[in-house]
């Protein structure tokens, strides 16, 4: 065994590692090269969506909800953040992404103030660059939202923020630490609903370990985003907030005008109508842990339950 | 340059260094978490290391599981561990104490290995058994090296306490995780660099530790090896101690 022999079979290895790093490289999301749509035309819609499974299962409906109606339709899947996605919406290279409305509002206009979804959802239209609109806003939103267990929402008689102020305990919310700070955390909490409560700074959003240390009783309120499957797997109360200290986050479809025909218009904003946060859970449960079944599978699943077509 | 300046006088600023959650209390935490760690990583690893050293026994083994162990993903670790224990000192110890655990045992095997045949064929000679062997010959002899050992995970365990405040912790780790949402980036650097300083300041006290712990018998013969060069290739050779 020489040593020769050895630094060419390590040379080898190498070359297979650095061969398979770079076939992973040119997997270029926006490349359109293979996405069967052709520019120009206006019956095709290229629908994109975020990295996030629930973004893309969302995409998954809109895109097989559009095919079903006889629109020619594709999707490019995983595309990034919104910074990226936003600049292929704008670039054409997509023509439709799922949105969230104080997310977006808040994109495009930084010192938005509108909370409740009507108003960030007016709010959206005027803000809006040109060339870009949103149909209707579904039920279903994906925030933050203050989480109690069953129990300590049966002890103390709480459903809502609202209803804190009367809890004798002292509160403790496990969330992230830029709760401290945020007008929709502990600040907010105090100003809006005079309740005050201390940090457990977890940085995991609303993760499994801050919907353990909710569960373990080291912290009696937990910032979980409202899709979260474990919010139903533990049971858990999601408080109601009367005074909209959270901003809403209705999904919403944002689409380029030149694709908005009234066909397309009509199709997705009958999606919009039976879409619903609990589906959204239902949907996020499946697309995780041992059950993970594809975007693809979900979206027709869903699509096949609310039998929206005849 | 901006951002450098900005850090910097978020150090120097006295509203900053007192308070529970001042500069003065992180860097306590971090001091504390580093020496629990260490003590508990040094209790598991010495004995083991000096036995491997002693005996020349389960040497690759001890090898490959605490080399297995360091592979973990420390954050990872730190968030399954979080599971299992719940929120508090113990998931984030645990992790860390695994990430200490190999340098500390490599410089108690190495360290005993390493000791010349030939002082240790002397010992056995006059008379000693082996545990007078490894208590006034073999331990005294590789203390510098296993000192060595602590020191390298002590740099270790201060780095990537930081990562363990993902978790409900103090420490200086607090101050990146805080400031990162918030994009508060001075913040982040002073952080940074006082973990940096943390790391720094303890890795000279091991430094000073090493070499005050190196026994007087072996300085004296430094200072042969230094005044007769024919004697340096003779003491190589046998400081290798027949291992390749």
């Amino acid at each position: 065994m020489s040593i020769k022999k050895r630094g060419l079979i390590a040379a080898g290895i190498l070359a297979v590692g650095a061969l398979a790093l770079s076939a992973c490289s040119s997997g270029n999301p926006l490349d359109s090269s293979d996405s069967g749509s052709t520019s120009g035309s206006n019956a095709s819609v290229v629908v994109g969506s975020a990295a996030f499974p629930e973004n893309e299962i969302i995409a998954q409906i809109y895109t097989q909800a559009l095919q079903a109606n006889g629109v020619k339709a594709s999707i490019k899947p995983n595309i990034g953040q919104r910074d990226v996605y936003l600049a292929a919406l704008k670039d054409g290279s997509i023509d439709l992404v799922p949105e969230y409305t104080g997310n977006l509002l808040q994109y495009y206009d930084k010192d938005a103030t509108a909370k409740s979804s009507d108003d960030v959802y007016a709010g959206l239209s005027d803000a809006l660059p040109k060339g870009l609109e949103v149909l209707d806003q579904s039920k279903a939103e994906d925030k933050d939202s203050y989480n109690v267990t069953q129990a300590f929402s049966q002890k103390y008689n709480v459903k809502s923020l609202a209803d804190l102020k009367s809890v004798s305990e002292p509160l403790t919310v496990a969330a992230n630490p830029e709760f401290e700070k945020r007008t929709y955390g502990i600040p907010g909490l105090k100003s809006v609903y005079g309740v005050t409560a201390t940090l457990l700074p977890i940085s995991d959003s609303g993760g499994p370990n801050t919907v353990k240390a909710l569960v373990d009783g080291q912290a009696q309120l937990a910032d979980i985003y409202t899709t979260t499957p474990a919010i139903t797997q533990n049971h858990l109360v999601t408080l109601a907030d009367p005074e909209n200290l959270i901003v809403a986050q209705n999904v919403v479809p944002l689409i380029t005008k030149k694709k908005a025909s009234e066909r397309v218009t009509n199709v997705l904003n009958t999606v919009q109508g039976a879409l619903t946060t609990e589906d959204l859970i239902a949907m996020n449960t499946k697309s995780s842990g041992s059950a993970k079944e594809s975007a693809e599978q979900i979206a027709k699943e869903w699509l096949a339950s609310k039998n929206l077509f005849d | 340059m901006n951002q450098w300046g900005a850090a910097f006088l978020w150090i120097l600023d006295p509203a900053h260094l007192g308070g529970p959650t001042g500069i003065l209390a992180r860097v306590g935490e971090h001091v504390w978490y580093t020496a629990i760690t260490l003590l508990i990583a040094v209790l598991i690893a010495l004995p083991i290391g000096l036995a491997i050293g002693h005996t020349g026994r389960g040497r690759t083994l001890a090898v490959q599981v605490s080399g297995g162990l360091r592979s973990l993903p420390t954050l990872g670790v730190v968030t399954l561990l979080g599971l299992w224990f719940g929120i508090g000192l113990s998931a984030p110890l645990a992790a860390m104490v695994v990430l200490a655990l190999p340098p500390i045992l490599a410089g108690a095997y190495s360290g005993v290995d390493a000791v010349d045949r030939h002082t240790i064929d002397a010992a056995r000679a006059v008379g000693m058994t082996g545990w007078q062997l490894l208590g006034k010959v073999e331990l005294p002899l590789a203390l510098p090296l296993i000192i060595g050992g602590i020191r390298s995970a002590c740099l270790q365990v201060i780095a990537t306490w930081t990562v363990a405040a993902i978790l409900p912790l103090g420490g200086l780790g607090r101050f990146l995780y805080d400031a990162l949402p918030l994009r508060d980036y001075p913040q982040m650097l002073a952080g940074s660099i006082l973990v940096i300083a943390l790391a720094l300041v303890a890795d000279g006290m091991f430094a000073l530790v090493q070499k005050l712990v190196v026994p007087r018998g072996v300085l004296a013969g430094r200072v042969n090896e230094v005044r007769v060069k024919t004697a340096r290739p003779h003491t190589v050779v046998s400081a290798a101690g027949g291992r390749p």
